[in-house]
């Protein structure tokens, strides 16, 4: 069968990744240098703990005595952060290419399918045009995280001048919690979506750089 | 399985164009990363970013209301952390305390601590938000910074305050509409009594408005200036502004 080359990502698309990438990297550094300061996060539940972000994790990482850094960076790469990502969603909006992403009627139930799939239970994925139902639910996913992680921010940020904000999200130090797992699930969607693409190999790690992937014509 | 050289050769060039831009995205992202590694230090933070984190301050300042009030709590959630000390190791006898204040028209004044008592008391249970990122809720007692002003005929004031201990060790800086807040006290005790010398007796401020850090205990002296005076926490590396 012929091949040929077709446009998978477009120009702005793959910028926006680009420079999300190494801001959001340093988002989750800096914060972690500020959370550094006050180690009170754990996955557990009430006496019992799987796993405590307490001194021994802060000090394994240099995340200790660092509380001014952190500050420093958080504070000015948000602005890169909040600005390449609205204009991700804007450019979403007005190319419409929101429709690549959204998850659609019966996604839920494909998504469960891909997600078995992937997992080697059962091989039935639905064939599917473009992005599959968990990519979907992946993708509009990690930007309603994008979302979450801006507003649960400036309500940690500015609790007294948006004291509605922080009350939205229960408090200021509900506002902190929330803010350190939303920082978790993107931790997450970094480590699935990179063992994705390596799975996928080198035509879906290609297309994010050049664009262009390579398809069978029929 | 056949291979068509045109069509690899297409692939490669494609790749090739992009894989460069890549690689000088890549270099000019180092290259940013360690110019800002590399750039010297202003008060104790990088230059770029206490740049851009003085321009978040001076934007949050303009757009401080000081309609917009921390939230308040019943007093009966109200409890007590100890965190720093600094300033408040030297001795102090409180007989001898006065509050000394300069930079108001009519020159310098000395008030004791039976002056401030004897002006409007206002109490306000808020929660303290440490700069480290615990947080407590307390009660405090003590004069609006308003009323101090109105009682000595200067309800205006320059752009700036500072305040520092008795012994110069700890010094704040605030700019004038967060001093002004209605929510900013100048306060004497602490849910419920007197303050203990480690939370800053017998005058420290207390204003939701700020992180911890500002809200200086044991203070001896207010100078109301025109620029910038000195701040501890400033001067090694945090954010001047420091407002919540």
């Amino acid at each position: 069968m012929p091949k040929a080359l077709r446009t998978k990502h477009s120009l702005a698309i793959r910028w926006f990744h680009w420079i999300n990438f190494p801001v959001l990297l340093v988002m989750i550094w800096s914060g972690l240098l500020i959370y550094g300061a006050n180690r009170v996060y754990r996955i557990g539940v009430g006496d019992w703990t799987l796993y405590a972000f307490d001194t021994a994790f802060a000090e394994r990482f240099n995340l200790r005595f660092r509380l001014a850094e952190g500050m420093a960076w958080h504070f000015t790469f948000a602005w890169l952060f909040v600005l390449n990502g609205a204009a991700y969603v804007l450019y979403l909006v007005f190319s419409k290419q929101w429709r690549h992403l959204a998850p659609g009627r019966g996604a839920l139930k494909g998504a469960w399918r891909v997600f078995l799939d992937d997992l080697r239970f059962r091989r039935n994925a639905p064939e599917a045009e473009g992005y599959n139902s968990a990519q979907r639910f992946a993708y509009s996913g990690v930007i309603l995280l994008g979302v979450l992680s801006t507003v649960t921010g400036l309500a940690i940020y500015k609790p007294v001048q948006l004291s509605w904000l922080t009350a939205v999200f229960g408090g200021y130090q509900s506002a902190r919690w929330i803010h350190f797992w939303i920082t978790g699930l993107f931790v997450l969607f970094i480590v699935v979506h990179v063992l994705q693409v390596i799975r996928a190999g080198w035509n879906a790690f290609r297309a994010i750089i050049t664009g262009k992937e390579v398809v069978e014509e029929s | 399985m056949s291979r068509d050289p045109d069509f690899e050769q297409e692939v490669r060039r494609v790749s090739r164009r992009s894989f460069l831009w890549g690689g000088l995205a890549l270099g000019g992202a180092v290259g940013v990363w360690q110019a800002i590694l590399r750039s010297p230090r202003s008060d104790g933070m990088l230059a770029p970013l206490r740049a851009v984190n003085g321009f978040n301050g001076a934007l949050w300042q303009r757009m401080f209301r000081e309609g917009a009030q921390a939230p308040t709590f019943e007093p009966s959630l109200a409890g007590a952390r100890f965190n720093g000390d600094i300033g408040l190791r030297s001795p102090l006898n409180l007989a001898d305390w006065r509050l000394r204040l300069e930079g108001l028209p009519g020159g310098e004044r000395l008030l004791t601590l039976d002056d401030l008592l004897a002006l409007p008391r206002t109490e306000q249970t808020t929660e303290l938000m440490c700069v480290e990122g615990w947080s407590q809720i307390m009660t405090f007692a003590g004069v609006r910074m308003t009323d101090l002003l109105d009682a000595l005929g200067s309800p205006t004031i320059p752009p700036f305050v500072g305040m520092e201990t008795p012994d110069g060790r700890y010094q704040v800086a605030l700019d004038a509409a967060s001093a002004l807040h209605p929510q900013t006290l100048l306060a004497y005790e602490m849910n419920g009594r007197p303050l203990e010398p480690r939370h800053g007796a017998p005058l420290r401020l207390a204003m939701p408005v700020k992180y911890g850090f500002k809200q200086i205990k044991r203070i001896g002296r207010i100078r109301f200036t025109e620029r910038p005076p000195l701040d501890y926490w400033h001067a090694r590396g945090y954010d001047w502004f420091a407002g919540l």
